[in-house]
Parts: C-alpha cells; sequence; structure tokens
C-alpha cells in the first residue's frame, strides 16, 4: 500500500515546485514508498503490461486520425491509403490492430491471475470492479474500433452487435435507429463511432485506469498467497514482506516489457493478421449493405461471449445470457463467500472449478470463431448433423460456464469448501 | 455572520430546490444532445418510395432492390412452391404471422396482396442478416425436407417461401414485409400502402 513519503528536494526549482504542486512527494509515494509483495509470481506482469499497451493504443491512435477519414465514403479507401502511402503507415496501423489483440490477451491473463489468488476479495473489491469496468469500456472501445475501417465485417459486424440492443422491451427498435443515425449502418453511425472510439471511450478508459490504480495502491496488491503483508510490520513500519515497487518491480516489469515486446514485434513484422484472425480476411471488401458475408463472426475476443449468444435458441435470452456472462463477473467477490484467497490452499473443488472454466472459456471461443463448424465434420465425417453437435456441445459449455459462478456461490456458501492453512508470511521457495 | 437564528427548514428547503431546478436544467439541456442521434432530416428523406417493375421477374425467380437502404426482395412463385405453404404451417413458430410485422393487408397465409407476388424485406429477425434465397422444392443440406424459402448464412435460421420462419432456430419472428401497392398488373411501389389500407 502507498505511505506517504514527503520528499525535500534540495535543487531550488524542484523545491519551489514542490510547496506549489508536490509532484515529488506524488512520485515517491507511488513508486519507492509503495510497499509490494514480494513474492509476485510471471502472474503479476499483465497489469503494467496493459497499461502499456494502452500507450501504445494511444499513440498509434492519434497517428492514425491524422490520415484516416471517418466518412462511409472515404473510410475503406483512407485505410488503403494509409497501408500503402503513408510512409510507415502500415506498422503504425499494425501496431494499432496487433495492441488490441494484445490487449485482450493481457486483460484476459491480468482478470485470470485476479480468479486464481482472489484478487478480487475484501478489502480489493472495489479494484475488481473498476477493472471489470476497464474491460466494458475497452469491449465497447474495440468494437467501435473494428467499425471505422468500413470493410464488410465492419458493416455486418456493427449491424449484429447494434441490432442486439433490439431484444430491449418497447424501445427496441427505436433504440437501434438512435444507434445508427438512420435505419441501417451508415455515415452518420461511422461518424459517431469515430467521435466515440478516438474522444469519448479513451478519456473514460483513462479515467478509469486512474481509479483502479488509485483504489489498488489505497489496499495494497495482493500475492500469489493471498497474505495480507500489512499486517507483519517491521520496525521501520515497512511490510516485512514487502519491497518498494521502484526500483525492484519497476526493473521486474521492465524484463516483462522486453520479452512482450519481443513477442509483438514478431507478430508484426511477419503474421500481422495471425492467420485471420487479428485482421479478417472479408474485412478488405469494402462495406455492401446487400451482401452478407458468408459467415459473420467477431473478432477473436469476442468470440466466447459470442457463442454464448449463438448457443441460446432465443434472441431476448441469448442477449440476456451474453449480458449475464459479463454481469456474473463483476459479482464474482460476492458470489466467492470463501475467505481463502489464494488458489494454493483453496479446496479442490476451487482448483477444479476454475481450470474448468478457464478451458470452457477457450472452447467457446472456438465455436464462436466458427472453428467447432470446421472441426465437427472432420471428427464425426462429412454427413455429421453439424448444427445438432454443436449445438449440444456448445449448450453443455454455455451450461459449465454459468455453472462456474453457481458452483463458486454454493461451494462456499454451504461450507462444503476444505482449505489448507495459510501461512503467517508469504513463502518464497528459494 | 451570526449562526443564530438560522432557519434550518428554509436552507434545506432552498439546497433541495435550486437542486431539482439545476437537476431540470440539465435534463433539458441534455435533449438536443440526445436527439441529435436520431436519423437525420437527410436520411429520413432518403426513405422514398421505390418503383420495381415486375415484367422481367420469371417465375420462380427472386430479385432484390434497395428502399431505404433496405434489401427488399420481390419473387414470383410458382404453383409448386405455393401449393406447399400450408403445409408447413405444423413445422412454423408463427404460421399465421401474429406476432411477425407485416402491413394488415398482407397477413394471410401468402402473406402478400397477390399469392404468386411475395415482397418482403430480407433481413434476418434474428441479427439482421440478409438470408439466401433457396427456392426450389428438394432437400437441402440444411433440411432434406426443404419445400423452398429462405436460409440465413450466419446462424442458420430457415424461412418458408412466406419468409415465416421455422422452429428450432434462433430467429424468433417471419420476416418483414414492407408497406407497397400495385401501381398497375406489372409495377408495384414499395414504401406506400394501397389505397384505403393505410
Amino acid at each position: 500500500m502507498t505511505e506517504h513519503v514527503t520528499v525535500h528536494p534540495r535543487n531550488r526549482l524542484a523545491a519551489w515546485i514542490e510547496e506549489r504542486l508536490p509532484v515529488f512527494s506524488f512520485l515517491a509515494s507511488h513508486t519507492s514508498g509503495y510497499y509490494a509483495p514480494k513474492n509476485f509470481n510471471v502472474m503479476y506482469y499483465f497489469g503494467s503490461l496493459a497499461l502499456l499497451v494502452l500507450a501504445n493504443q494511444i499513440l498509434t491512435g492519434i497517428f492514425l486520425t491524422m490520415f484516416y477519414n471517418p466518412s462511409a465514403a472515404g473510410a475503406f479507401d483512407s485505410v488503403q491509403y494509409i497501408m500503402r502511402d503513408v510512409k510507415w503507415g502500415w506498422l503504425i496501423r499494425y501496431m494499432h490492430e496487433v495492441g488490441a489483440s494484445m490487449f485482450f490477451i493481457v486483460v484476459y491473463l491480468h482478470m485470470f491471475r485476479g480468479l486464481m489468488y482472489g484478487s478480487y476479495k475484501k478489502p480489493r473489491e472495489l479494484v475488481w470492479l473498476l477493472g471489470m469496468l476497464i474491460f466494458l469500456a475497452l469491449m465497447a472501445e474495440a468494437f467501435m474500433g473494428y467499425v471505422l475501417p468500413w470493410g464488410n465485417m465492419s458493416f455486418w459486424g456493427a449491424k449484429v452487435i447494434i441490432t442486439l440492443f433490439s431484444a430491449v422491451p418497447w424501445i427496441g427498435d427505436t433504440l437501434v435507429t438512435w444507434i445508427m443515425g438512420n435505419y441501417f449502418p451508415a455515415d452518420a453511425t461511422l461518424n459517431r463511432f469515430f467521435a466515440l472510439h478516438v474522444i469519448a471511450l479513451p478519456l473514460v478508459l483513462l479515467l478509469l485506469v486512474v481509479l483502479h490504480l488509485a483504489a489498488l495502491h489505497e489496499v495494497g496488491s495482493n500475492n500469489p498467497d493471498g497474505v495480507e503483508i500489512k499486517q507483519k510490520k517491521g520496525p521501520d513500519g515497512h511490510p516485512l514482506d514487502g519491497i518498494p515497487f521502484h526500483p525492484y518491480y519497476t526493473v521486474k516489469d521492465l524484463f516483462g516489457v522486453g520479452v512482450f515486446l519481443i513477442i509483438c514485434a514478431f507478430i508484426i513484422f511477419f503474421e500481422p493478421t495471425v492467420g485471420g484472425y487479428f485482421l479478417e480476411p472479408d474485412n478488405s471488401i469494402p462495406a455492401n449493405n446487400l451482401v452478407t458475408p458468408a459467415a459473420i463472426k467477431p473478432v477473436w475476443y469476442f468470440s466466447p461471449f459470442y457463442a454464448i449468444l449463438r448457443m441460446i435458441p432465443s434472441k431476448g435470452w441469448g442477449v440476456l445470457a451474453l449480458l449475464a456472462s459479463i454481469v456474473l463477473l463483476f459479482l464474482v467477490p460476492w458470489l466467492d463467500r470463501g475467505k481463502v484467497k489464494s488458489i494454493r490452499y483453496r479446496g479442490t473443488g476451487y482448483k477444479v472449478a476454475l481450470t474448468i472454466f478457464a478451458i470452457v472459456f477457450v472452447l467457446l471461443g472456438t465455436i464462436g470463431a466458427d472453428l467447432t463448424a470446421i472441426w465437427i465434420p472432420e471428427i464425426f465425417g462429412a454427413n455429421a448433423d453439424v448444427t445438432f453437435i454443436e449445438n449440444l456441445y456448445g449448450r453443455i459449455l454455455v451450461i459449465l460456464y454459468f455453472g462456474f459462478f453457481v458452483f463458486l456461490w454454493a461451494y462456499t456458501y454451504f461450507g462444503w469448501e476444505r482449505t489448507r492453512p495459510v501461512p503467517e508470511r508469504v513463502s518464497m521457495h528459494e | 455572520m451570526a449562526t443564530e437564528g438560522i432557519n434550518q427548514g428554509r436552507r434545506r428547503f432552498l439546497t433541495a430546490s435550486t437542486a431539482v431546478i439545476g437537476g431540470a436544467g440539465v435534463i433539458v439541456t441534455a435533449i438536443p444532445f440526445v436527439k441529435s442521434w436520431l436519423p437525420s432530416a437527410r436520411a429520413e428523406s432518403a426513405g422514398a418510395p421505390v418503383t420495381v417493375p415486375l415484367g422481367k421477374i420469371e417465375k420462380g425467380q427472386m430479385v432484390r432492390y434497395a428502399w431505404r437502404g433496405l434489401p427488399v426482395f420481390v419473387v414470383n412463385r410458382t404453383p409448386e412452391q405455393l401449393e406447399w405453404l400450408p403445409k408447413q404451417d405444423p413445422r412454423l413458430r408463427d404460421p399465421m404471422s401474429k406476432e411477425s410485422d407485416q402491413p394488415r393487408y398482407c397477413q394471410n397465409e401468402h402473406r402478400s396482396i397477390k399469392p404468386e407476388w411475395m415482397v418482403l424485406i430480407g433481413i434476418c429477425t434474428h441479427l439482421g442478416c440478409v438470408p439466401d434465397y433457396k427456392g426450389e422444392v428438394r432437400p437441402e443440406p440444411f433440411d432434406p425436407d426443404w419445400k423452398g424459402g429462405f436460409y440465413c448464412p450466419c446462424h442458420h435460421s430457415r424461412y418458408d417461401i412466406a419468409a415465416r420462419v421455422y422452429q428450432g432456430v434462433p430467429a424468433p419472428l417471419n420476416m418483414t414485409v414492407p408497406p407497397y401497392h400495385f401501381i398497375d398488373d406489372t409495377h408495384i411501389q414499395i414504401g406506400v400502402d394501397p389505397k384505403g389500407a393505410a
């Protein structure tokens, strides 16, 4: 947690500033004065990496807006212009496009870390809630960004996603027209999505990130043992199991940044579309409101949620299930009544359930990405009833997805969980 | 300032009434911003009626037109296709089109003004994709008992030749029929109701 450090700079200019605006004290309090548990492992890289990707998206995004034309007539061509004519434009766009997918990889791992080590539990509920709001804003941001190139998948993706709102009782159809600003995705839609994508949502995201970090620094980081390091303090008042964030974790995070950037550079330079997953081939065809792409599927990071929508044979319930699949994640701090935070000391039931949940999430993703529909004839032969098998298999996965939350609540509420004793201090395995 | 003689009730009333008036002002100010998202006058006027000549559409053929940016399908149905229509009822979700969206003069078995001419907005009622026209009465991979109709490639929703949705697919309703009328025997106008049937 943050310890309020007061700095008295020797430099006269710095001292003059510090007296009027205590920037140096603020920085020291949140870096060298911020004590983090000393036992962070590899799962603790993803918060700082998410921040790095956010910075990348803002920087590359600013440069893309300098060349992009947010109109239905000009958008598609301006993206081609960026790719072919703008000097290094291809690199800036690929950094932005790969960055979007990397953002979700990093955020999904960051969220999984939270579930593993109980980082959403008291006193970190608000850290989790703010994080979930960031995830929600990020999904909106990514969706609108996906519409901007105005390819045929942009157009139809926009249409399908906006039409989800028609499931709202009574005002649904009006709501859809209101969001589109026309009777179909048109110039008005693209213009407002551009405004939201480059101004409104980035501001919201930045504000939420600041609040997420402020809440985190108030209560302090959790750790792989789920031990509250605040409870054991040395004579100097610092936690015995804590080390200053700077220089220890700035250096550790820098190492993570290095590895991460090597992976990103490899993707950007050698396989920027990642076989059609980061950038879909159907989106290199201009938007056409009279021709639907053969298969409408979202980008990979939405596919688990999209599969849940698709597996429910009713529009209203499908949208509701999609909504519930995200809302339930918000409620995890209150569904889980267990006192033990870390998976290391939790009952076998939780370990098994979380593993299944993670696998189910990935498998739902393969359904949403239409991979299962390709695999089924390969496994069951060409005459297999793809729709039937996919629905059966997918619905079992949907039940398992929601089952995780039901199980998590019942397992801890009725006291079925047999936990192991949590150590007094963090373990270091040295 | 003297603190005695403060009328707390009056102070609370003034604070609350200022907040209410201010809040009402904020809401009223929000209206233009919210309304600016509705279709503009230009988008509204682009929804003008479209006239379609029927003479060149052969039996069993479907032709697409754009009206208000929506794909409108015009199908010249064959007697064979029409013959199967009533027999599909048990397999349909809304055979009498009670829940579905169509002008009153098209709420009948064949969902049209004249049985052979089907006019519909070719948008799947599930999530707005454009279904394919699969007019021939023959077994299809997605339905061995196919009697002609529309098939949505996105999520495999199926409709019969009157755009009525089958059971067991994600789409909830029959596809929408737009308002239209016959100008003469060989022309229809999409977007305008017949006289006296508004």
